[in-house]
């Protein structure tokens, strides 16, 4: 499914035409299939709805920017929103507070609130040298205060016992006795768990919430949750409230689109993702990576991160302070080139990546862009003189065999190179600055350039 | 306009959790199902001013499907095959439109309303619960226990899930409660090992029915699904048609991965039976619609809480019906 709508993504990406500006006309199918996107990836209706709201506001009448095509604007648009509404930054417990801090855990049955206890409880303990005491307050489910207990066992944390015929706020109080004697740090409280609209059970928790006085209460829920998670979280959130949230099991295939849904409704961060189910897999939560996920399509971003930030900046730079002192672009320059697009994997994957117009056969570009191709190319330049490489002109019959002859390629190869830089020398000079993503843009429509083949 | 705003402006009615535990299923399932978002039906006279249906009544009701986690393709689906009914200006008000609706629902549910009946003859009958982690798999083995303690079974419990801690304990604490024999060996032990001791044991004491834990999974990681593969190729050696049943338990709280779960546990075991636990909470299980339309898998039991009891055997009435008309009492005009 997901697969489809990725693949649908990209088409209506393609087929965003006319130029320089974004429009309501322009934008619309892609809306669409990200509308999509998000309600495949379970991000609750209204939450999707309201965000395609503010993307289409964003957008309309946006200018685009000349290194990109108004599909990647648009994109870039979309992800920027994500970004901003999933937390910009990661935000990392508050544990300045007097110790002993507190932390609970609350959330619906099954969710991971025990194995989450313990991970923070590693983690707080082995980076930020806290000691740490763990409890239990689940007086309901059998043996979920042992669960505990062995976990604490297991990381090497303080433990305080509790039973399940002892009220609940009963355990805080005496927990946060011992702590203090202890003088632990950090004292985390697993509660059992729940649903939102179990008044009773909820009831227990405020109540639990009352005694322990946390200095952070997290909401922990899985990342394969569907729509109904936005309720259960307005509601602890309501009731508690909330300081942050931990997504579980994001190990998983899930996309995750509830850390959107319980993040719009809550505005509370999401501090960290649950990646598996020993202590240490815990993860701070990235935004950015989560928003990629979320929409399916970290292919089509990935590239336009990379024609916009991976090309070498320096070397573009020098590229384009030499060109606008008005010296030629050599063969030393065709071979940065070229090394450039070795290191994004070469132009077949960038086409792979590419949403390309209807009608171009793919296959039939890759075979001739192809990384050998490239580094044959690069081979030829290497074997000149640099002399050679700074003035092209020099290069006579005799020497393009000697040229060809060190490369190992026939010598109709060295005359294709020579074309092609020719060609792109050209088009250099029509540029005043820009590297890369320039030389890119100018490229025939569908093609490469001669030589490249 | 307020569309978007229906669920996230829900307004707060907990109130009604008290239902008395003799009420009857039907009503404590309604209830339940409705117990705070109102579904379909008590909501549909809300988006039919005048009564009088169009398209946009079906665009709204699409809304509401997907809200119940149904999933964008099911959703297309069904809103497709209810509109081939208002082309034949068969829906012509919202009862109508009610009665196609449930149909259409019906249409897909009623084919997998396959209840789950035990057979002994060959020896003890093996339930092997599988499902990712979480689901209530081992809530779900202490409530089927009870279950057929109840239908004068014997019955006994494997505890396969070696891996999760004190996930032995818990299982021992069901097998306390019911009165039922628990077969266990040290944490981390062979899962596979354990559950074929656990059908010998059964074996020799004659026992009718074999509930085998195992420890929650994710479908995407390949060697704990080879596990589980390896577990039923271990018990078929030793007995060809067990384990008899493959149970998946899904969380209705869970979206449309579920789906990609019963696939892939499906594919990797097939799956004979799925059970859908948590629905005593706001989240509707709709993903089940999806996965009935696609796969067709028998489900056998809806989880209605969290003890031994809170288990029904599926009916696709009563499952539709309580989504369509649990109207509660207090739900009337609760927003707008
Ligand atoms: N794959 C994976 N499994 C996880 C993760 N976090 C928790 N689990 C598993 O999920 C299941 C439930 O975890 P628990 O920590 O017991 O959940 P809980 O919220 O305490 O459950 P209750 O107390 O019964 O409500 C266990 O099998 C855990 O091992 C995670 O990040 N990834
Ligand atoms: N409200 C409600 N809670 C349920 C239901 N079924 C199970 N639970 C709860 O869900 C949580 C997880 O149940 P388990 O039976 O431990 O789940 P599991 O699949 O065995 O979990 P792992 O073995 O850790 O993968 C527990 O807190 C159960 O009490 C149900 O039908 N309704
Ligand atoms: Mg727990
Ligand atoms: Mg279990």
């Amino acid at each position: 499914m997901f697969e489809n709508l990725s693949g649908r993504l990209k088409e209506a990406l393609g087929n965003i035409t006319g130029k320089g500006r974004l429009t309501e006309a322009n934008i619309k199918d892609t809306l669409r299939q990200v509308r999509l996107a998000l309600l495949e990836a379970d991000v609750a209706l209204p939450v999707a709805k309201a965000f395609i709201e503010r993307v289409r506001e964003r957008a309309v009448g946006e200018q685009v920017a000349a290194s990109l095509t108004p599909g990647q604007a648009l994109i870039k648009i979309i992800h920027g929103e994500l970004i901003a509404l999933l937390g910009g930054d990661a935000v990392e417990l508050d544990l300045k507070a007097r110790p002993p801090v507190v932390i609970l855990l609350a959330g619906l049955q099954g969710a991971g609130k025990t194995t989450t206890a313990a991970k923070l409880a590693r983690r707080l303990q082995e980076k930020n040298k806290k000691r740490v005491m763990l409890v239990s307050v689940d007086v309901h489910r059998p043996a979920a205060i042992l669960q505990l207990e062995k976990l604490a066992a297991e990381i090497g944390a303080l433990h305080c016992a509790s039973s399940a015929d002892e009220e609940p706020v009963r355990i805080v109080e005496r927990a946060l006795a011992e702590v203090r004697q202890s003088h632990a740090d950090v004292l985390i409280v697993d509660t059992a768990g729940r649903l939102h609209v179990d008044e009773d059970m909820m009831d227990e928790v405020v109540a639990v919430h009352g005694a322990a006085r946390p200095h952070e209460t997290l909401f922990v829920v899985d990342a394969m949750a569907g729509q109904d998670a936005v309720n259960a979280a307005r509601e602890f959130d309501e009731r508690l409230p909330l300081t942050g949230m931990v997504l579980t099991k994001a190990d998983g295939d899930a996309k995750g689109g509830v850390a959107l849904s319980v993040r719009e409704v809550t505005g509370k961060p999401i501090r960290y993702l649950g990646v598996g189910e020993k202590t240490e897999a815990l993860e701070v939560f990235h935004p950015d990576r989560m928003a990629s996920r979320i929409l399916g399509m970290g292919d089509v971003l990935s590239l336009v991160e990379e024609i916009e930030g991976k090309v070498d900046r320096d070397k573009a730079d020098k590229l384009a302070r030499k060109l606008r002192k008005g010296r030629s672009f050599d063969l030393a320059d065709l071979r940065d080139q070229l090394e450039q697009m070795l290191s994004m994997g070469g132009l077949a994957a960038m086409l792979d990546k590419l949403p390309l117009p209807g009608g171009v056969n793919a296959s039939a570009l890759k075979s001739d862009a192809g990384e050998k191709q490239i580094r044959r190319q690069i081979g030829i330049i290497n074997s000149m003189t640099p002399g050679e490489r700074r003035h092209p002109k020099t290069i006579n019959g005799s020497r393009k065999r000697r040229i060809a002859e060190g490369a190992g390629l026939p010598v109709q190869d060295v005359n294709r190179l020579l074309k092609q830089h020719l060609t792109m020398e050209k088009m250099m000079k029509k540029m005043s600055r820009g590297g890369m993503k320039k030389l890119l843009r100018g490229l025939p429509p569908g093609g490469v350039p001669p030589g490249l083949g | 306009m307020c569309r978007c705003r229906w669920i996230l402006a829900l307004p707060d009615d907990r109130k009604q959790s008290g239902q008395s535990p003799r009420a009857g299923f039907l009503s404590r399932l309604r209830a339940k199902l409705n117990a705070k978002a109102g579904w379909l039906g008590q909501d549909l006279r809300d988006f039919v001013p005048g009564g009088r249906i169009d398209e946009d009544t079906l665009e709204e009701l699409e809304a509401r499907l997907v809200m119940a986690d149904v999933g964008v393709s099911a959703t297309s689906r069904i809103i497709a095959a209810l509109e081939k009914r208002l082309v034949r200006r068969e829906l012509g008000d919202v009862d109508a439109l009610r009665a196609g609706l449930r149909q259409t629902l019906l249409d897909i549910l009623e084919p997998v309303e396959r209840p789950l009946v035990p057979d002994s003859s060959q020896g003890p009958f093996v339930v092997l619960m599988v499902g990712v982690n979480g689901a209530g798999k081992t809530t779900t083995i202490g409530k089927l226990a009870r279950r057929f303690l109840s239908e004068g079974r014997t019955v006994m419990l494997a505890a396969g899930d070696t891996f999760r801690a004190a996930a032995v304990e818990q299982l021992q604490a069901w097998g306390e409660r019911n009165r039922v024999p628990v077969i266990a060996q040290q944490p981390g032990a062979d899962p596979a090992a354990v559950i074929f001791d656990a059908y010998e044991a059964a074996r020799a004491r004659g026992i009718d029915v074999l509930l085998a834990d195992t420890a929650g999974r994710l479908q995407n990681q390949q060697g704990l699904m080879d596990e589980l593969t390896k577990i039923k190729r271990v018990l078929a050696r030793k007995e060809p048609t067990a384990p008899q049943e493959i149970m998946l338990v899904l969380d209705a709280g869970l979206g449309q991965n579920a789906l990609s779960q019963a696939e892939k546990f499906n594919d990797a075991l097939g799956v004979t039976g799925i059970t859908v636990t948590k629905l005593d909470g706001s989240a509707k299980g709709g993903i089940l619609l999806a996965i009935a339309d696609r796969l067709a898998i028998p489900v056998r039991f809806i989880g209605i809480g969290e003890a031994a009891e809170d288990m029904q055997t599926f009916c696709a009435t009563e499952y539709v019906d309580a989504l369509l008309d649990g109207r509660t009492a207090n739900r009337e005009g609760a927003h707008s």
